[in-house]
């Protein structure tokens, strides 16, 4: 059975459930935003919430969760490494904060 | 079997059924597709916090939730109406998921719409690419080609709906195709769930 038929066998239901999470999880990060907490500690949460938001999005919404498992792995794996690979510059971001100078 | 199928196929008829290495050739191009533009607004964020973390006078213009939240609810919901589309089409019910599609772009149009209300409310504040009455230049540079990026993924995104829907409605496209649109419409929404805690939320005036 092909992807599009199992996706016709579901109800709707499950639609309307994942929906309702992902208002609940964008209502949840606007609730983050009032909070009498730092700002690292309130990236943190938001960011928190927003990957499971796009994992939601992304296994639900798009399908990966119905499509073949190596496919599934290979936009999971690619994506998330390329995203972490990404992260090299936050040293320099500190950086420029404190003004330290460069590295020898 | 005409030159072209055959080269499409790469098999005369009969042999072989479907695209080689079974999987849906146009759905693996979208995913290719999103998965490249992934980056890119995952490079244009990282900038963007890079810039935010290492600047000292980094303006919070932002006084009210109530257009973004808005805008949020929208999109989200634009993402249930074109799952509703894809049901209908693998239903064949093709007026209705004709429908669908055409309620899911006139809310993407909405949403354009009151985004860029939005961005002419701030540039009346003062706020150009260069500067703005509230902090360091960068701030304006970073918040037009974040969400101006986002706008232009919406704009294409509800004239390939429009074009799709019509087409499909034609006869031209099947449900197979209004899946892979859907692909990226429900990624243009799973990027604003980013845009919005970084850009908005981190930047609200307390």
């Amino acid at each position: 059975m092909t992807t599009a038929e199992e996706h016709k066998s579901n109800g709707i239901g499950k639609d309307l459930a994942i929906y309702a999470c992902l208002l609940a999880l964008a209502g949840l990060q606007f609730v983050i935003a009032y909070q009498n907490i730092d700002a690292p500690q309130m990236f943190m949460r938001m960011l928190v919430v927003a990957v499971v938001e796009a994992g939601l999005a992304a296994m639900f919404f798009m399908h990966l969760g119905a499509e073949k498992r190596g496919f599934l792995l290979f936009v999971a794996v690619f994506t998330i490494f390329v995203l972490l690979t990404l992260q090299y510059g936050w040293t320099d971001s500190y950086r420029m904060v404190t003004g330290a100078p460069f590295s020898k | 079997m005409s030159q072209t199928d055959l080269t499409m196929e790469g098999h005369s008829t009969g042999l072989t059924v479907g695209p080689a290495f079974s999987f849906p050739t146009k759905k693996l191009a979208m995913w290719l597709f999103i998965i490249a533009d992934t980056m890119t607004f995952a490079a244009c964020l990282i900038a963007y916090g890079f810039l935010r973390n290492g600047t000292a006078n980094w303006p919070r213009p932002f006084h009210s939730i109530t257009n973004v939240a808005l805008m949020t609810f929208i999109l989200l919901t634009s993402s249930l109406t074109m799952l509703f589309g894809l049901r209908s089409a693998r239903a064949g019910d093709k007026a209705g998921a004709f429908r669908w599609i055409m309620i899911t772009a006139a809310l993407g149009i909405v949403f354009a719409l009151l985004h860029i209300r939005e961005w002419i409310g701030l540039i009346g504040e003062g706020m150009t690419l260069f500067k703005n009455p509230w902090g360091t230049g960068l701030f304006g540079a970073s918040f037009f080609s974040i969400t101006g990026l986002h706008l232009t993924h919406v704009t294409c995104g509800v004239i390939a709906l429009i074009a799709v829907g019509v087409r499909y409605k034609g006869g031209r496209y099947n449900a197979d195709d209004i899946e892979v649109l859907g692909l990226y419409w429900h990624f243009v929404d799973l990027v604003w769930m980013f845009v919005v805690p970084l850009v908005y939320l981190l930047n609200l005036a307390h």
